[in-house]
């Protein structure tokens, strides 16, 4: 039960984007997508969030598969786009409004999130502050209790840590894993820092749009033979044998 | 319980169109500032020399800004319209249009939601625009007022639905600016809205009916028409039947992959 993918394809003209990618995402963990630049994390993220329609294979939720409307799908995900989507002119509780009634949400219902995830958040006492005097990372738990207002049951963050210090990124890791903790949220954490990482963390590989391994980190570690995640992946993406070229 | 949810999204988005327009005031205060500029510099300036003749609805000789009262209010809906539009186009850029397209509701209704929000933040400042002209003395009935109120309405909407679809084919905001000069002033200077159309025939055939085929003539004389409480039905047929096209060409154009491919 959950988020399955089913042989996933998807081409931007003749660019073959993903490639028969399936994968089952672990119901209340953190699943972390490790990828460089390019190999299809982002059309992946595209395609879970419906803002692609699919070309090739399919999306199951909860054994159910989703064709159109995707309406079901929308209400279960909460997301975190790498690129910021907050409104600057407008307040937190501005902004967490706003997600709230374009999900149909009363505004009792919104106030009352708002208030248990602003606390949850360490944000409560900036609500009524505009994004623009947030700092990234303020900005990033902003996103992540408006991503989270609505309930979902599935949260895909995609590099929601680029651009941010060190203790920001750790902060935030540390409060998605308790989340999943808590709340018995699936998460999918598309990244390229694999500090983020632990060794017991459902990992999925992606390179040039192919799924190179779908396991826990130490797994994939035991069998790529390699002491950390960081070799395994430099291992499976070949990277090292592309920098000699360089 | 979905009409409730789409009543909701309504609310929502009416509140974050009205909040973002006030964070922005020069903006209220520019949409007025171009049209007075026009009413009292333009107009006093070109009355004498173009007089205008009895034509409908006047039932009299009006002075050049009588003519032009009508006119500057849809001026006024037509950069507002494409203002809002473009906000569209930077939403975009900037990513929060994903917001908007992650809603479960139908996206239809979100655009439609979208297009009575901008076209509410239009009304006001045209009405503000007609209560400053009853201080220079252009004077529309004051029934008037009233009855041009769905004219205002429809001709928001055309407008809106014209600039939300140029926005889904724009893909960057620096193009937008290209799609400004080459549709609003066009649009703008080759309509009954500054001069009647019988003027424009008489200086140029094939400009006044390019002026005639013009959507935006239709609508600055179905605002015309009503603003002296009559009505004109082949302007009306025409903005409905335009506002209709350019609504569906909008939506068409927001389906999903169509705007998340652009980024």
């Amino acid at each position: 039960m959950g988020l399955e993918v089913r042989q996933l394809g998807f081409r931007y003209g003749p660019r073959q984007a993903l490639d028969d990618v399936s994968f089952t995402l672990a119901a209340g963990q953190l699943n972390a997508l490790l990828g460089p630049n390019g190999a299809g994390k982002s059309t992946l993220y595209a395609l879970l969030t419906r803002l692609f329609s699919l070309q090739k294979g399919e999306i199951r939720l909860d054994d159910v598969s989703i064709t159109h409307p995707s309406s079901r799908l929308k209400q279960r995900l909460g997301v975190v786009f790498q690129q910021s989507t907050l409104d600057l002119d407008l307040s937190v509780l501005q902004n967490l409004e706003y997600h709230g009634a374009l999900h149909g949400l009363t505004s009792q219902h919104v106030n009352r999130a708002a208030t248990e995830l602003l606390e949850r958040l360490d944000l409560a006492d900036r609500r009524h502050d505009s994004i623009r005097s947030l700092n990234g990372g303020h900005r990033r738990r902003v996103e992540i209790a408006r991503a989270l207002l609505h309930g979902p049951s599935i949260l895909l963050l995609d590099e929601a840590t680029v651009g941010l210090d060190t203790a920001a990124r750790q902060s935030i890791n540390r409060l998605v894993r308790e989340l999943c903790h808590e709340q018995s949220l699936t998460v999918l954490w598309a990244t390229h820092l694999i500090e983020e990482i632990d060794s017991d963390d459902p990992v999925l590989v992606l390179h040039q749009g192919r799924l190179l391994a779908d396991a826990p980190a130490h797994v994939i570690c035991h069998k790529q033979q390699t002491r950390t995640l960081a070799e395994a992946f430099e291992r499976m993406t070949e990277l090292k044998e592309s920098r000699r070229c360089i | 319980m979905h009409l409730a949810a789409c009543m909701i999204a309504l609310k929502g988005i009416l509140k974050r169109e009205f909040l973002r327009f006030i964070h922005q005031r020069t903006r209220f205060l520019s949409a007025l500032v171009r049209p007075l500029l026009w009413l009292l510099v333009f107009a006093t300036g070109f009355r004498a020399a173009l007089g205008v003749s009895i034509i409908p609805p006047y039932q009299t000789y009006i002075t050049y800004e009588t003519y032009i009262l009508p006119g500057l209010c849809c001026m006024i809906l037509l950069f507002n319209g494409m203002q809002s539009s473009l906000s569209m186009v930077y939403d975009r850029e900037m990513g929060s249009m994903k917001v908007l397209l992650l809603s479960p509701l139908p996206r239809s209704w979100l655009l439609f939601c979208k297009l009575i929000a901008i076209a509410l933040l239009s009304l006001a400042q045209v009405y503000a625009f007609i209560g400053l002209g009853f201080l220079v003395d252009v004077t529309p009935p004051i029934m008037g007022l009233l009855t041009v109120l769905p004219a205002l309405v429809l001709t928001a909407l055309m407008l809106g639905s014209i600039g939300l679809f140029l926005s889904s084919r724009i893909r960057q905001l620096e193009n937008f600016a290209g799609v400004m000069n080459f549709v609003i002033f066009p649009m703008f200077f080759m309509s009954s809205a500054l001069y009647p159309l019988w003027k424009m025939r008489e200086s140029s055939e094939w400009l006044y009916w390019i002026c005639n085929v013009n959507p935006f003539t239709h609508a600055v004389e179905l605002v015309r028409f009503a603003l002296y409480t009559e009505l004109n039905l082949s302007a009306l047929l025409i903005t409905t039947g335009t506002t209709a096209v350019f609504m569906v060409l909008a939506l068409w154009g927001f389906r999903s992959e169509q705007v998340a491919r652009r980024h």
